[in-house]
């Protein structure tokens, strides 16, 4: 849809939708101001928990012969990955603590616990889907190139396969992250530069062997006899990451109500139309403090789409100014429990997998759309470059 | 720090290398510093042991370094500084005051607090003991040769005291403070720092000469009075160190008389060498904002004009903190002019210009 039908769905006019980014704008100077000591003291706190966690499961699988220690030991270890994904190194790679001109917690070198490097996920992940949320040939991580997750993408006889990639998908996820910035659609085209591509595998070959050799052979061999044992926990432990990580990233923007939309709406696109689009596009999770530590805050995609650099610990502070704005200007903001969020996510991924005519409802709507459906020949290529208002938005 | 410090030996580096698999993609420091926050060699690290009042505005700073903190440097030299206020960090640089190779393993810094100087006055004012600091080696090139020359003269203005006190105290030790005349400028007795310890010293070493000079009375030292103060001092190396005006007056002169060979200079401030890159288009990043740049706007400037978020520290060249690689161009370093354009070395963003088109790897 175009940015008129975005108004028209949201009642909104001209007006109304330039006094909601100034609004939103004023919430952002508010907290760039206030950054201080206590958000500090947040990060700081978690990367220290983080690390004891991680040490404590290491040296408690050097015991992993003994059930009871492997099963402490994977449980500490998988929790200590997921804090380090989600509320550390996701966060510090969008720059959300670069403001403490910290180089040991700084988006420049932050380096994170997975297969994928890093300089490529603040490509795919921090530039790409950040700035281009859920428009439709723009933003992969609409089904990551894998899932069919809206009904204007093209269903061929592949997607009835959608539940069983799902399943592969979740638990293997960081590899499937890994290979995200290659941008296989462009390779299977052919559009791919060759020499990037080189340099990207490469990049992943080293990332790919470092992280390997650590959880596979490094620590296994140091648990001697606990070698096969600790081979499997840390399996484990990584496939307790991946699953999670996998399931709040799914939350975020496939639960009924979030819309995708279409590549006009990228046209003359003003700061304030941005700001919407990640609103409608997003979807939130509730549930308790630990629960949105775990998830890196990300139970606040909503925010988190508005304010992708501002710190983590602000967000549920931000939801409620956010929530009133909504209310206010009768928009939708999109919350549930997060077994109801992934249920509809769920039911998604299995109703697309059928073709258009074998579903009724439309779980996932790209909101109406008045202009023809381009080809695949017609529509261009990812984007690369950046808008003219885009560098705050993607910093 | 991105440049890593030198591991004192192979053995060590062997076995951090090693650890570094287990720790991948984090350091085995990372871990260590979790016990101690002074284990770790990621980033020069210090505990602030003792703050020692000099005068009603300036103090001493005592503090023992961490891991990977080299006690050899030169009298004279300076180094940085980052201390967290509020939740960020601060670098600045300071000239060290101690001589270097000091008992119990410490190194100090003299800070007087400037009155518009946010982070000077919390050096002084503020810094509590057991604080810790991240530090950068010691650098600069303020230094007396060793053995040092027969006969020398320090011209010193308020705060400059600082890398000439590194300096005398080591000739002290050493037993060379022969032939020595400093000319120290504060503005009353009050405000000069290591009064009591140069008036010591002046005792003691027949050899060294020590002109205390009131600027609120006697006004300000000017070259042509040289010849009152210190008679053969076209006859001495000179070392000076002191405000802007005093140093720009005195390197002026010694450029008149032909004699600037033998003056050393030491500025507080970024001094470059004039030269300027040719500007170009910079992009910063995958993916990130690409912006003209002309010749004489540093890259950090430009960064940040940009909206891009960039590391910085000391923004004079020395603390190293703002480092980058290079992905594609030439850059030049605006202090030497020099020029830098291998793919992925290492660039100091806040003292560098873009040569023609370059991309930042952030």
């Amino acid at each position: 849809m175009a940015f008129a039908d975005v108004r028209e769905y949201t009642h909104l006019t001209d007006e109304e939708v330039e006094a909601i980014g100034r609004e939103l704008d004023e919430i952002r100077a508010q907290v760039e101001a206030e950054r201080g000591q206590a958000d500090r003291d947040h990060v700081t706190r978690v990367i220290t928990l983080q690390r004891r966690l991680a040490a404590a499961g290491r040296i408690t699988l050097f015991a992993s012969m003994f059930p009871p220690a492997w099963l402490l030991g994977t449980v500490m270890l998988g929790s200590a990955k997921i804090l380090e994904n989600m509320e550390i190194g996701h966060n510090t790679m969008h720059g959300q603590w670069d403001w403490m001109n910290d180089p040991e917690i700084h988006s420049s070198n932050w380096e994170w616990d997975t297969t994928q490097p890093a300089e490529q996920w603040k490509h795919s992940h921090n530039y790409i889907h950040h700035q281009f949320t859920n428009v439709l040939g723009h933003d992969n991580d609409i089904g990551y190139g894998i899932l069919r997750m809206s009904r204007d993408q093209k269903w061929t006889p592949y997607n009835l396969g959608q539940p069983v990639y799902n399943a592969l998908l979740a638990l293997f996820f960081e590899w499937g992250v890994a290979l995200h910035d290659l941008d296989i659609e462009a390779i299977r085209k052919g559009k791919k530069d060759p020499k990037l591509l080189k340099k990207q595998l490469k990049q992943i070959g080293d990332k790919v062997g470092k992280q390997a050799f650590k959880d596979y052979v490094m620590y296994p061999a140091l648990s001697g006899p606990s070698f096969f044992h600790t081979l499997s926990a840390n399996f484990t432990a990584n496939i307790m990451r991946n699953v999670w990580s996998y399931m709040i990233i799914f939350c975020g923007h496939f639960p009924d109500g979030a819309v995708h939309f279409s590549e006009e709406e990228l046209e003359d696109e003003t700061r304030a139309e941005w700001y919407l689009r990640q609103m409608l596009g997003s979807a939130n999770f509730e549930g308790g403090k630990l629960l949105h530590l775990m998830s890196g805050q990300l139970g606040y995609q909503i925010e988190h789409h508005l304010f992708p650099d501002l710190p983590s610990n602000r967000y549920a502070d931000i939801a409620v100014k956010v929530k009133d704005i909504c209310r206010r200007y009768d928009i939708p903001y999109t919350t549930g429990p997060l077994h109801k969020q992934y249920g509809q996510t769920l039911r998604t991924i299995m109703k697309l997998s059928l073709p258009n005519r074998r579903t009724t409802d439309n779980p996932a709507p790209v909101a109406p759309r008045k202009r023809r459906r381009l080809d695949d020949s017609e529509r261009p290529t990812r984007r690369s470059e950046l808008g003219k208002w885009s560098a705050a938005a993607s910093a | 720090m991105t440049s890593a410090p030198i591991e004192r030996t192979s053995v060590l580096r062997r076995i951090r290398q090693a650890g570094k698999a287990l720790t991948t993609p984090l350091s085995p420091d990372d871990y260590l510093a979790l016990v101690n926050p002074l284990w770790s060699q990621r980033e020069l690290r210090g505990r602030v042991e003792k703050v020692v009042p000099e005068t009603e505005n300036a103090a001493t700073l005592v503090i023992r370094p961490g891991w990977g903190w080299r006690f050899d440097h030169s009298p004279g030299q300076y180094i940085g500084i980052g201390v967290e206020i509020d939740g960020r960090f601060h670098w600045r640089s300071y000239s060290l005051s101690s001589a270097p190779l000091v008992e119990g393993k410490t190194v100090s810094i003299t800070v007087k607090a400037m009155p518009e100087g946010f982070l000077s006055d919390h050096l002084v004012n503020g810094l509590e003991p057991g604080t810790i600091v991240r530090l950068a080696s010691p650098q600069g090139d303020f230094v007396v040769p060793d053995p040092p020359p027969d006969r020398m003269l320090f011209l010193v203005g308020g705060s400059g005291i600082t890398p000439v006190m590194s300096i005398l105290r080591t000739l002290d030790r050493r037993g060379t403070l022969d032939d020595v005349v400093l000319i120290y400028s504060a503005r009353f007795e009050e405000d000069m720092m290591f009064l009591q310890e140069l008036r010591e010293l002046s005792g003691r070493h027949e050899g060294f000469t020590f002109h205390e000079r009131f600027t609120d009375v006697d006004g300000i030292l000017a070259p042509e009075q040289l010849d009152d103060v210190c008679h053969d001092w076209m006859d001495r190396e000179t070392w000076a160190c002191g405000p802007a005006p005093m140093l720009d007056a005195f390197t002026d002169h010694f450029q008149r008389l032909g004699r600037e060979d033998h003056l050393h200079v030491e500025r507080f401030t970024l001094a470059t060498a004039g030269t300027e890159g040719a500007g170009g288009s910079v992009t910063f990043g995958d993916g990130g904002p690409t912006v003209e740049v002309d010749g004489a706007t540093t890259l950090l400037e430009a960064g940040e004009e940009a909206g891009v978020n960039m590391l910085f520290g000391c923004r004079m060249g020395i603390c190293h903190t703002c480092d980058v690689p290079l992905a594609a161009g030439r850059v030049r370093d605006l202090r030497s002019g020099d020029e830098h354009g291998e793919p992925n070395e290492y660039i100091q963003t806040c003292i560098s210009v873009a040569v023609g088109d370059c991309t930042l790897a952030l």
